[in-house]
């Protein structure tokens, strides 16, 4: 079977950074391989390794700079990828359905028997657009999961969702389908000096949406971002001032206050 | 097309507390636009559900009995078939693991845009909602285009509904389709030889911790203090510490005497499940983490130095 993994690139804000308009200043953010999708390409990659995957493709939307964030899904062991960015995405914020019809597009070229990607994006938080793909393309789906087996004969997934105050939820998903993987699913690996020589031979395809057969209409957003602001504290707390010593010795007064001691 | 239509939300028998939370806002909207409040429930129990969610201010109840649990695919073709036949424009759904599974199916069937995890919301002729994003570093608005949407809310932002109301109770007939996913049980997690909800004292480790064999100065701050270790996601994740240690939405609700949290930055998820301590003291080095705004002892420094100062203190 044809697996493909969604991978984002994201943004991740530095302790200190400023505002500009309605984002983060740009020189106040890292970007990184989505935590959540580092699972999503771990858990394709044994699904390959388990002989139950033909090949893992990964597909991302995101511009040029995204190419060092995808290699490190394809050092990690997916075959190639394909990377969708067109002007039209500049300076907006795309909402799911515009995501989902980018994503769309590729689907109908690569036809997946599953797809997997992270529950959310950890800059935008949506946790929404596996399961509006699956909607789109008419394959089931379960959101977070993090227990996965696959049985290809059976064309069905074994999943546990991880659903709310240490209960999970076992399920049956028909395939093909679209999973949404929780972290923990699995032990993500770190890329191999091998693996990233590799990588650097691996296709990353990169594609327009006039490659996929879409115009700027097919992904324009109904949401837009009209303020950004640092969340007032509401801190009402005694913060203990001091070098390591003297905050530890004034803690340890209010911990004896309150009882504490082994 | 002024109304709202709320999914109340349902496991093993029991309304969840996020349902009168969405009640109250989707009480707030339908108050802003001058419409009803309509409130779903789904499988299960339904006309015992019915009662209870039956609060102050919901206009209308819709039941739709089929199955015991949740299925998205039952709660969609419901949820559609609910939307065809009142005048409701917005759903208003928990931002919940299975909040999260059938929304943005509905969104995407019924070509509505979608905000989840919405923490506040105005009306004014359109809709702008208020959501976090950068890991909570940040608030946004976000304006939404036209006049009917799926929102999902995050719990704990609303207050629950209260009181009695005197909505319509209406059992909803609903061609439901054949599921291609089933489910086939469940699995409490986490048990074992600790339960950290008994715990008076917790100390807690997060991400800050950096390594596996740096948990040993934790362990020793514990064993200093008499207390029970705890962990945040991420340490379990790694598999660090099991699955009974660790605290948050899907993990352990605490409310121990004391919590002490070791450069655990204070995720939205972990807050709501230690909030309830007494007291909260916290040691991180970033002087923004979310994890002081709720504490009430904080020290801004090194783990690596507070820490072993705090061991020779009771040693």
């Amino acid at each position: 079977m044809k697996v493909l993994v969604t991978v984002k690139e994201v943004a991740e804000a530095d302790d200190d950074f400023a505002i500009e308009g309605t984002d983060i200043a740009e020189s106040d953010l890292e970007y990184d391989l989505n935590e959540w999708d580092d699972y999503a390409v771990e858990a394709a990659v044994q699904l390959a390794e388990a002989g139950i995957a033909d090949e893992v493709v990964a597909v991302s939307i995101g511009p040029e700079r995204a190419e060092e964030t995808i290699r490190m899904a394809l050092a990690k062991g997916a075959d190639r990828a394909v990377r969708v960015w067109d002007d039209a995405f500049e300076g907006e914020f795309a909402d799911v359905a515009a995501k989902v019809s980018a994503i769309e597009a590729v689907v109908e070229v690569e036809d997946p028997d599953l797809v997997l990607g992270g529950v959310q994006a950890a800059d935008t938080g949506f946790g929404a657009t596996g399961v509006a793909l699956a909607e789109r393309i008419g394959f089931e789906h379960a959101a977070v999961v993090n227990d996965l087996e696959v049985d290809a004969d059976a064309d069905v997934a074994h999943v546990h969702r991880e659903l709310e105050g240490g209960v999970e939820e076992l399920t049956d998903v028909d395939l093909p389908a679209v999973l949404t993987v929780q972290t923990g699913l699995n032990e993500p690996r770190y890329a191999s000096l091998r693996g990233i020589r590799q990588a650097q031979r691996k296709e990353i395809d990169a594609k327009d949406l006039a490659d996929l057969g879409l115009t700027a209409e097919d992904v324009e957003s109904a949401l837009a971002i009209t303020s950004m602001y640092e969340p007032e504290s509401e801190s009402d707390a005694e913060m203990i001032e001091g070098g390591a010593s003297e905050a530890a010795g004034r803690l340890a007064e209010v911990l004896r206050d309150k009882g504490v001691s082994a | 097309m002024s109304d709202v239509l709320v999914v109340a939300e349902h496991r093993r028998g029991e309304l969840r507390d996020v349902s009168y939370e969405a009640i109250t806002a989707g009480r707030e909207l339908a108050d802003a636009r001058d419409g009803d409040l309509h409130v779903a429930v789904i499988a299960g129990d339904v006309d015992a559900f019915a009662e209870d969610l039956n609060r102050e201010g919901v206009d209308a109840i819709h039941t739709v009995g089929n199955g015991e649990e949740f299925d998205h695919n039952v709660y969609q073709a419901a949820i559609a078939a609910l939307l065809d036949r009142t005048d409701a424009g917005t759903v208003v759904a928990p931002n919940s693991v299975n909040g999260l599974d059938y929304a943005p199916a509905v969104a995407e069937d019924r070509g509505l845009p979608l905000v989840t995890d919405a923490i506040g919301f105005e009306y004014d002729g359109g809709l702008t909602v208020t959501r976090e994003m950068y890991g909570s570093k940040v608030e946004t608005t976000v304006d939404v285009d036209g006049d009917r949407h799926v929102l999902t809310v995050r719990g704990g932002e609303w207050a629950p509904a209260e009181g009695v109301g005197d909505a319509a109770v209406e059992a909803a007939d609903v061609d439901l389709p054949e599921s291609g996913a089933r489910v086939t049980g469940f699995e409490e997690v986490g048990g074992g030889d600790v339960d950290i909800a008994d715990a008076d004292v917790l100390v807690s480790v997060g991400r800050g911790i950096e390594e596996e064999e740096n948990l040993d100065l934790v362990e020793e701050l514990a064993d200093a203090l008499g207390a029970t270790l705890s962990a945040s996601r991420p340490i379990v994740d790694n598999g660090w510490l099991p699955k009974n240690r660790q605290v948050g939405q899907s993990g352990k609700v605490v409310t121990p005497d004391v919590y002490i949290a070791v450069g655990i930055s204070g995720a939205v998820q972990h807050v709501a499940g230690m909030k309830g301590s007494d007291t909260i003291i916290a040691i991180n080095t970033d002087p923004n983490a979310p994890i002081f705004d709720i504490a009430d002892y904080g020290i801004v420094g090194d783990l690596f130095e507070v820490v072993p100062e705090l061991v020779d203190e009771f040693a």
